[in-house]
């Protein structure tokens, strides 16, 4: 009889589509894992309203526990709580780093609209001394920044609270 | 006529006809993080419209999908505001017209989250972060073009003149948002109407702008009534499902 620990170990095996460094359980996204009669149900949640990936996600999700036999399975999508940056786990955070892509930040209070914008550290040489270049970058999730000190361009994963 | 439904498409009517707006942009951006900024802001928007459709769907519980709604209704049908639907003109007008959306969107997700209605409040909770971005992006460019060069503040001071007239129809009601406001679902839009006001005055004053002096306003979109844009816009966004019925990709 498979176990619920032994489906969150089988997910945590599933990149995400769009930063392959990251499982889906790193990012969040997957809130709950429950048995039902001889089957599961999961519940997952999106990162925005409009990411693509979240349809790439569930086939992913199917065709991984199917592999371990398992196909009676519901998929449930939840948007409250809405999804916060706060879920990427400290793992995902390392591995975003050492992807190139600078990891979330707290960000000052976000009803505030014009607060300074945060201050990331280049996920190269670490200096501090960054700019941002645009808000939005390659993803809905990303924004776009470049190092003073070395000169690389890199995303910043936003924090979205 | 179901008010709930009705109330539903207002909301996501604006989104989806202002996000097919903003792909117009894609390739043609003045610079490539802007063209990249407005096709995010799409997405958003599409995703947004797409969680209040399919809600819709169910509240109609009528046998048509999401993509039904959003593909194959007729342009009297759309509820969004005259306002989403003005062509995006150059990047000023389409810089002015976001922020006049955006600054109202927030103020009314914010209420529309502690709705009564869970689905419709989680639904806004989600958007609201979003959202978030977008005005402060949209702000930043009102400022940056009005306090801009000698150019930059004329294109912009036109673009402000041309599209004030249609921010009034975002804050129209009638019986759909009364009976809805009764419940506890809908929200009283005149309750942030002063707040909105203030904003926009101080933004527009930190952009060196004057708000047109005559103060009439334009727009029945709410009711179906539209400009003739929204008529081209639709058929360039609907061309698809029209000459391939139920294709997917």
């Amino acid at each position: 009889m498979v176990t619920e620990k032994r489906v969150w170990e089988i997910l945590d095996q599933v990149s995400d589509p769009e930063i392959p460094v990251l499982t889906i359980a790193d990012l969040g996204v997957i809130r709950s894992v429950s048995q039902q009669g001889e089957g599961f149900k999961i519940v997952i949640t999106p990162t925005y309203s409009g990411c693509p990936a979240m349809r790439v996600i569930e086939s992913e999700i199917e065709s991984a526990l199917a592999k371990e036999g398992i196909t009676d399975l519901t998929i449930e999508t939840v948007l409250s709580p809405a999804w916060t940056t706060d879920w990427i786990s400290e793992n995902g955070r390392k591995k975003l780093s050492e992807y190139g892509i600078a990891p979330p930040v707290d960000e000052p209070d976000k009803s505030i609209l014009f607060a300074d914008a945060p201050t990331v550290s280049c996920p190269k040489c670490h200096s501090s001394n960054t700019k941002m270049v645009s808000l939005f970058g390659s993803t809905a999730c990303k924004a776009h920044y470049q190092c003073n000190s070395c000169f690389e361009p890199f995303d910043y994963f936003k924090c979205l609270k | 006529m179901n008010s709930l439904f009705e109330y539903i498409l207002r909301i996501s009517d604006d989104s989806l006809i202002l996000g097919q707006r903003l792909a117009e942009w894609c390739g043609h951006g003045p610079v490539l993080e802007e063209d990249i900024a407005l096709t995010n802001i799409s997405l958003d928007l599409i995703g947004q419209a797409t969680n209040f459709f399919n809600y819709a769907a169910v509240v109609e519980n009528a046998g048509r999908d999401a993509d039904q709604l959003a593909f194959l209704r007729i342009d009297r049908e759309y509820k969004n505001t005259v306002l989403v639907e003005q062509p995006n003109g150059d990047f000023g007008d389409t810089m002015v017209r976001q922020f006049l959306f955006d600054a109202f969107r927030k103020l009314f997700l914010e209420r529309l989250q502690h709705s009564k209605d869970e689905q419709l409040a989680a639904i806004a909770e989600k958007s609201l972060k979003e959202t978030r971005y977008h005005l402060k992006h949209s702000s930043e460019w009102v400022i940056r073009l009005g306090d801009g060069t000698e150019e930059s503040h004329n294109r912009v001071q036109n673009s402000l003149n041309i599209l004030w007239r249609y921010r009034t129809e975002l804050f129209y009601m009638d019986s759909v948002d009364a009976e809805l406001i009764q419940q506890g679902i809908g929200i009283d839009l005149n309750t942030f109407r002063n707040e909105y006001d203030t904003f926009v005055s101080s933004i527009l004053e930190e952009a060196t702008l004057t708000p047109p002096a005559n103060n009439w306003s334009f727009g029945e979109g709410r009711i179906g009534k539209h400009s003739e844009h929204l008529g081209h816009l639709l058929a360039e966004m609907q061309y698809m499902q029209r000459t391939y019925p139920n294709m997917e990709w």
